[in-house]
């Protein structure tokens, strides 16, 4: 058996083989199930029942899915440049930090500004902190995959501390109950961000705006000078260099993005979800690396992010409402796990062909491959 | 004399700091044969798991059930690594990606929650545990009785790991040749060494030892089982192996640091001395942070840095 890398990859690869992973990806779980003693047919419709057809599913898919798609965007934007931004987690919590201070500083104002401030407030403090492994990476060359994973560490503890150990702005010192229970203080009713009903589906502003933002990172990667010069030095740096492009620029300028969109998904979590800056809750659901998921998922193309954010925030509030019920926990995860293991070893057959040979190689001349 | 807080401390960094350094020396293999295996949270956490129930469910006296829970625990943990291996070896995928995927799978909302859930382990202690193995006396001596006579058999036989390691690497036609294919496949492949055997090899065994880990969470710091019982431990190891600059002996040195850092806060309220615990744990990421800016210039990369291969596939026809 020999593995030969394609000249040319058919136009219908690049659809065949992620929907062909995911299948792959569904028997393997079936496997599991089956071999836990676990009716895998009931257990699959029970998931696809509680995170897409159930009265209200969708609704909380999509509330789930929010997070998804901003963590998503933000690892695709710095991965199609080979930056290895694994701080989205951290970057979301700095948003979500900033995003609360600001909302709570503009109490009074109207909403639409208390919005708008929130929306800038979490991007500016994602890029910031993202401005930390951007400002190492470029003048120092040190690892940024490490770099932004410590900080990941860093601002959760901060993020603890803000609520739980300090007397913070941020924390509700309010009551007794809130001196037994530490929390953080409830934003203003300004700070609310609006939703939208479409047949019955909630659709909330921060999913709109991640909607937004994929396109917007679409045209500026597809359709602009600056989408191809970061798609140049991610192919071939020393041919950017030469050409006069700004490496150091580019690599601040791109993690500076991909930073200030985790950060704005911060911010909605906010503003369109938990109304206080709670940390316990953005700790658990590690958007930040469920976003990588995503993103590889996605193949690295902010629109397909969208709809790949849906399928797997689906399939993590399903795990959430089926939790308590015989319902084998952990099973979400094996199966994003299983998904991503599936479509990360598919992509050999896109970019690969795999042929089978028979007997000792004799020789013979090579048949005449497809210039492209 | 021994209830003074640098003793405290510095014993219980030995006990935090153990599983970190099992961890540690795993992954320290997995990257000097050039695979990076972020997955070290879920290999630990399924480690725990399943050598927690080999524990539960065999017969036995102690001794050999605690020696067959450290064995489940490392072939669990080599299982694991075996998917990252088969994905970033033959399948050349992402390494990065690859390995968050595996502590997605294997971590505390996937696999071992899962098999901790089915296999009903939650809630009840450990039937049998890691003890002192030195008597009473020993352990009372001043400083040096609870550090170094007051620890379980695993620290024990951690030490011995970190010998056998550095003596591997650095002194035996194998360990040179696992360098070599860090550095440098290529050149390695043209010496005759099978860089994916190499590979997979190194990266199984770093899993067995992210395994055994995880045991020593569930047998002996915490004898128990509950989801995300590691609490991030694998992501810490990780950061050590580049706070050690890949060399084995500094990854002891570094985990008993790590370790110390954990254990610091409470050793301080015990003493009456309230500090926010958040705030001092964030020292040791700070801490890697700059240890890693200090090795990135060029200089210093050659001669501490990581190896020159890591993260990067390697196939013959492309390179």
């Amino acid at each position: 058996m020999r593995i030969e890398r394609r000249l040319q990859q058919p136009w219908w690869l690049a659809v065949v083989v992620p929907i062909a992973s995911l299948v792959v990806a569904f028997v393997l779980s079936a496997v599991v199930l089956l071999l836990t003693g676990h009716p895998p047919i009931r257990s699959f419709h029970r998931l696809f029942d509680a995170a897409f057809i159930a009265h209200g599913a969708l609704s909380e898919t999509v509330v789930s899915a929010t997070p998804l798609a901003f963590t998503g965007l933000a690892a695709a934007v710095a991965f199609r440049m080979n930056l290895f931004n694994i701080g989205g987690e951290g970057q979301l919590y700095g948003g979500a930090i900033t995003g609360a201070i600001v909302a709570l500083l503009m109490a009074g104002a109207p909403s639409p500004l208390v919005i708008a401030g929130m929306v800038a407030a979490g991007a500016v403090g994602g890029a910031l902190l993202a401005a930390i492994p951007a400002v190492l990476r470029a003048f120092f060359s040190t690892n940024e995959i490490i770099t932004s994973l410590m900080l990941n560490y860093v601002v959760g503890l901060v993020l603890e501390y803000l609520i739980f150990d300090s007397h913070s702005y941020l924390r509700d010192t309010s009551g007794f109950q809130a001196s037994v229970f530490p929390q953080g203080k409830s934003l203003p009713s300004e700070a609310t961000w609006s939703s939208w009903s479409v047949h019955s589906v909630a659709l909330p502003l921060g999913f709109l705006l991640a909607i937004g933002v994929a396109v917007v990172v679409w045209v500026l990667y597809a359709r602009t000078r600056f989408g191809f010069e970061v798609q140049v030095i991610a192919d071939a740096p020393r041919a950017g260099r030469y050409a006069g492009m700004r490496t150091r620029r580019k690599i601040l300028a791109v993690m500076c993005l991909s930073g200030a969109i985790a950060g704005i998904g911060g911010a909605s979590q906010d503003g369109d979800f938990r109304h206080q800056l709670d940390p316990r809750g953005l700790r658990q659901a590690n958007y930040g690396y469920t976003g990588i998921v995503v993103a590889a998922l996605a193949r690295y193309n902010p629109l397909a992010v969208v709809p790949v954010a849906l399928l797997l925030g689906g399939l993590q509030n399903a795990g959430f409402a089926l939790q308590g019920v015989d319902f084998p926990n952990g099973l979400v995860g094996v199966m994003q796990g299983l998904i991503l293991f599936c479509v990360l070893g598919g992509e050999l057959f896109v970019r690969y062909r795999v042929r089978f040979e028979r007997g000792p190689r004799v020789t013979k001349s090579p048949a005449p491959e497809p210039t492209p | 004399m021994n209830n003074s807080l640098v003793v405290v401390v510095l014993a219980s960094g030995v006990l935090y700091g153990t599983p970190l350094l099992y961890a540690a020396l795993g992954e320290l293999l997995a990257e000097r044969s050039g695979v990076l295996n972020l997955g070290v949270e879920g290999m630990m956490l399924v480690g725990a798991v399943m050598g927690f129930w080999a524990v539960q469910r065999l017969p036995g006296p102690s001794a050999l059930v605690l020696a067959a829970g450290i064995g489940v625990a490392a072939l669990a943990g080599a299982a694991m690594a075996a998917i990252h291996a088969f994905l970033v070896v033959t399948l050349r995928a992402n390494q990065i990606v690859s390995g968050l995927a595996l502590t997605i799978f294997a971590g505390a909302a996937g696999l071992s929650s899962y098999l901790g859930n089915d296999l009903k382990l939650t809630g009840s202690p450990a039937r049998h545990q890691f003890q002192e193995v030195f008597p009473k006396s020993l352990q009372d001596l001043p400083v040096i009785g609870p550090m170094v006579f007051g620890q379980s058999l695993l620290v024990y036989a951690s030490w011995v790991c970190v010998i056998l390691v550095a003596l591997y690497l650095t002194r035996t036609r194998t360990g040179l040749n696992v360098r070599a294919v860090g550095e440098s496949p290529a050149a390695a492949d043209a010496m005759g060494v099978n860089v994916a055997a190499y590979r997979y090899a190194h990266t199984l065994v770093g899993g067995a030892f992210a395994g055994v880990g995880g045991a020593a969470f569930s047998l002996s710091i915490t004898p128990q089982w509950a989801d995300g019982l590691t609490g991030g431990a694998g992501w810490i190891a990780i950061a050590l192996v580049i706070f050690a600059f890949w060399r084995p002996t500094l990854c002891l040195l570094g985990a008993y640091f790590f370790g110390a850092f954990t254990a610091l806060p409470f050793a301080l309220q015990g003493h009456g001395v309230t500090v926010a615990p958040e705030l001092f744990q964030t020292l040791p990421y700070v801490a890697t942070i700059v240890a890693l800016v200090l090795v990135s210039s060029r200089a210093a990369r050659l001669r501490f840095g990581a190896p020159a291969a890591l993260g990067l596939p390697y196939v013959r026809e492309e390179r």
